[in-house]
C-alpha cells in the first residue's frame, strides 16, 4: 500500500475569514496598506527578509531569521492556520507581520519586523494583525510574547497586556503575555486606527508588486564602527565624512 | 586678548551608538584632528554631562586625551548641564584667547542610550531644582509643556506653529547624513490626518512626540587655536568672535515671568555685542529647540524677531533655509538628536560647517556670520557664540 507522505505532513487547515485591507496615514504624509497576503506572494517577501538576518541591531537577526523561518514553513505547509500581513507604501514593502489561530478562541501572535523605521510602522503593523484576530476571526484573547526590549515596550507597556504565567508560548522562552478583548476595545481609536474600504488606486499600486525596501540594510564600511553591529549606520557616516575629507565624494 | 579660530572639526552620528563613552567622544576629535592636520594639540576639554551617572565613567578628559594619542597635552572634564558643550569652547576660548594656549580641542559626547528613555529622562530632569522642582516630579517636558502653555496663551502660539517647526528641522535633518532622524514627516501626518494622534501623541500637553527632541548618543569636535596657527592650516579663517554667557533663577517659578527668557536675551546681546555685530547681521544661527517651542522663544530673545513675533516669522517662511535668518539647518536638537554634552559642540560645527561653506544641500548661501544658543537647565545657563568667516 503506499503512503502519501505529505497528505501527513500537512496541517488540516480550519477555514479563516479574511482580512479586509485597511490603510491609514503614516507620520510622512504618506499612505500605508495593511493587506492579508497568500503563499503564492511568500517568494516575493522572502527575498527582503533575508538581509536582516544578519542586522543584530534591535534584535534583528533573531526576529528576522524566526520570520523567514515561520513565512517559509507557511509556504511549504507545516504550520496549521497561520496568516500573513504585508504593510506598504507606495507599493514598497514597509513590515510583515503574521501569527495563527490556536483554536476558534485563542489566537497566537508571531512577530512583527518594520523594514523602515521612526513612522510606527510596526506598531500600526501589530494593531492591525490584533484587529485581525479580535475582529475579523472574533477571539477572545492573542497570546503574545516579545524578544526584544522595543517589542516589549510597544506590546506589553502600551496594550498593558496580561500575565499568562501557566501557558507557554510556540516561540519558547519568556511565559506569555495576553491580549484580551477588553484591553483591544480600549486601544481602539490610540493605538488601532486606520480606514476602510482603501482608495481603488492605493489597493492596485499595493497589489501590483511587493516592491523592495528603498532602505535596505548595506555591508559596514568601517570595520571598528561595525564591531558589534555589523550594519550599524553609524559606520556609514563615519566613512562618509573621512571619504569627503579625503576629497572622495 | 587675541583672536580665536575654529580649524578643525568632527563629528559621529547622533542615533544610538555602540560604542563606549570614550571613543564617542574621541572619534571627533581624530576626525577634527584630520580636518586642520595637526598631530598636537596643548590642552583637551571633555564636554560631558552624565558619564558618571549613565555609563560609569568619570574622568573623561583625562582617558580621551591617552585615547587620542594627545599625550601630554592637558585635559579636562567640564560639565555644565545641557549647556556643557558651548561651555567648553568659552574654557577653550579663554585660554587661547589669554595667550595660555595655542591649540585646544574641545570634544563633546554623551551615551545616553544606554538606558532605557524613563532613565534619560529623569538623568536630564536632575538639574532642575531638587526642592521646588524635582520632588513634585517636575521633568524636562513637563517644565517645557507649562513654559508652551503659558507662551501659547500670551503670544498666540498654536500647536500647529510647534508642529511646524518639528516639520521644518527634521526635514532639514533629512540633508544631514549625522542627524539621528531620518524620515520625512508633514504636518498631514502629525496634525491634520485621523491617524495623527496616533502617530504623534501628547508626551507633556501641548507638546507632542514630534515636539521633543530625541534621546541620543553622539560626539562631536572643534579644535580652537591662535591666528598664527590657523593661517598655517591653509583653511578659511573662521573666528570665533563672541562669546556670551548668562544665567537666571535655578527654579522657574522663582522667575517673575517664566516666559521671559533673560539669559538667553543677556547671552546673546554679550556674544553679539563682543563680535561686534548685530542681529540683522547674523546669516545662520543653530537654537537649542529640544522642544519645538523653544526654536520660537529663542529666535525672538536672541534678536531676530521682536517679543512675540516668532511663530509670525515662522508662518512667513523666513526661519528656513533660504529664508531670511535660517535656524537650525542641521535638524536641531529636533532632528539631529540631542546628546547633551556634545550639543553645544555640534552645534559650534555645524557653524563652521556653514561659513567654510561646506555644507552641501543644507548650504546656507554666502554665511559669514554664524549664531549658537546652548541653553542649559531651563534657561538658567545660557552661552551663545557668534562666529564670523575672516576673508
Amino acid at each position: 500500500m503506499s503512503v502519501d507522505l505529505e497528505k501527513l505532513l500537512r496541517p488540516v487547515e480550519r477555514p479563516m475569514a479574511p482580512f479586509p485591507p485597511k490603510y491609514m496615514v503614516l507620520a510622512s504624509g504618506e499612505n500605508m496598506v495593511v493587506r492579508q497576503v497568500g503563499r503564492k506572494d511568500i517568494p516575493s517577501i522572502l527575498p527582503y527578509i533575508r538581509p536582516l538576518i544578519h542586522v543584530e541591531r534591535d534584535y534583528y537577526d533573531l526576529v528576522a531569521a524566526r520570520i523567514y523561518a515561520e513565512l517559509l514553513a507557511y509556504y511549504r505547509y507545516r504550520v496549521q492556520d497561520e496568516y500573513v500581513l504585508v504593510v506598504q507604501v507606495e507599493g514598497e514593502l514597509v513590515a510583515v507581520v503574521n501569527g495563527r489561530m490556536v483554536n476558534a478562541d485563542v489566537g497566537m501572535s508571531y512577530h512583527t519586523i518594520a523594514l523602515r523605521r521612526g513612522l510606527r510602522v510596526g506598531a500600526h503593523a501589530f494593531a492591525a494583525k490584533m484587529e485581525y484576530h479580535f475582529d475579523i476571526l472574533n477571539q477572545k484573547e492573542v497570546l503574545i510574547v516579545a524578544e526584544s526590549p522595543i517589542g516589549f515596550r510597544r506590546w506589553m507597556i502600551e496594550y498593558e497586556l496580561e500575565k499568562r504565567p501557566g501557558i507557554q508560548h510556540e516561540l519558547g522562552g519568556v511565559p506569555s503575555y495576553a491580549l484580551t478583548k477588553e484591553l483591544f476595545d480600549r486601544a481602539r481609536g490610540t493605538l488601532i486606527v486606520g480606514r476602510r474600504p482603501v482608495p481603488e488606486d492605493v489597493l492596485a499600486k499595493a497589489e501590483e508588486a511587493i516592491l523592495p525596501p528603498s532602505d535596505p540594510p548595506r555591508p559596514p564600511a568601517y570595520l571598528m564602527a561595525a564591531a558589534r553591529s555589523e550594519y550599524d549606520p553609524t559606520g556609514t557616516a563615519l566613512m562618509l565624512q573621512q571619504w569627503k575629507q579625503e576629497g572622495k565624494v | 586678548m587675541r583672536n580665536v579660530y575654529a580649524i578643525g572639526i568632527g563629528i559621529t552620528s547622533f542615533t544610538r551608538l555602540e560604542f563606549q563613552l570614550v571613543e564617542i567622544a574621541s572619534y571627533p576629535v581624530m576626525f577634527a584632528l584630520r580636518d586642520c592636520g595637526l598631530k598636537q594639540v596643548d590642552q583637551l576639554y571633555v564636554a560631558n554631562m552624565g558619564g558618571a551617572r549613565l555609563n560609569h565613567q568619570t574622568a573623561l578628559g583625562s582617558a580621551v586625551v591617552d585615547s587620542c594619542n594627545l599625550l601630554p597635552a592637558g585635559a579636562a572634564t567640564i560639565e555644565n548641564g545641557p549647556a556643557s558643550g558651548a561651555a567648553a569652547i568659552k574654557e577653550g576660548f579663554m585660554a587661547v584667547a589669554s595667550g595660555m594656549h595655542d591649540v585646544v580641542v574641545v570634544t563633546g559626547a554623551e551615551r545616553m542610550r544606554e538606558v532605557n528613555g524613563l532613565e534619560a529622562t529623569d538623568f536630564v530632569a536632575s538639574l532642575t531644582h531638587p526642592l521646588a522642582e524635582y520632588i513634585y516630579g517636575v521633568t524636562l517636558p513637563s517644565l517645557a509643556a507649562m513654559f508652551t502653555r503659558l507662551y501659547m496663551e500670551k503670544y498666540g502660539v498654536t500647536e500647529r506653529h510647534l508642529a511646524m517647526v518639528g516639520v521644518k528641522n527634521q526635514n532639514n535633518a533629512l540633508k544631514n547624513e549625522f542627524a539621528h532622524l531620518q524620515q520625512a514627516i508633514t504636518l498631514e501626518g502629525i496634525l491634520d490626518s485621523e491617524e495623527a494622534f496616533t502617530n504623534n501623541p501628547y508626551v507633556a500637553e501641548p507638546l507632542r512626540f514630534f515636539d521633543c527632541c530625541p534621546v541620543s548618543d553622539g560626539g562631536a569636535c572643534v579644535i580652537l587655536a591662535s591666528e598664527e596657527v590657523a593661517k598655517k592650516t591653509g583653511r578659511p579663517m573662521i573666528r570665533l568672535a563672541g562669546v556670551g554667557q548668562s544665567t537666571d533663577t535655578h527654579a522657574v517659578l522663582a522667575r517673575k515671568d517664566p516666559t521671559d527668557l533673560l539669559a538667553v536675551r543677556r547671552a546673546a546681546a554679550q556674544s553679539m555685542e563682543m563680535a561686534g555685530v548685530k542681529p540683522k547681521d547674523v546669516d545662520v544661527a543653530e537654537l537649542h529647540d529640544a522642544f519645538t517651542i523653544l526654536e520660537i522663544a529663542e529666535s525672538e530673545e536672541v534678536g531676530f524677531f521682536k517679543k512675540g513675533e516668532g511663530h509670525l516669522a515662522l508662518e512667513r517662511g523666513e526661519t528656513e533655509l533660504g529664508g531670511k535668518i535660517p535656524i537650525n539647518v542641521s535638524g536641531g536638537l529636533k532632528g539631529r538628536g540631542h546628546p547633551v554634552g556634545a550639543t553645544g559642540v555640534a552645534q559650534a560645527y555645524e557653524m563652521v560647517y556653514q561659513l567654510r561653506g561646506e555644507a552641501g544641500e543644507r548650504q546656507v548661501k554666502d554665511a559669514k556670520v554664524g549664531f549658537t544658543c546652548n541653553f542649559g537647565g531651563f534657561g538658567n545657563n545660557v552661552i551663545c557664540l557668534t562666529f564670523i568667516r575672516e576673508d
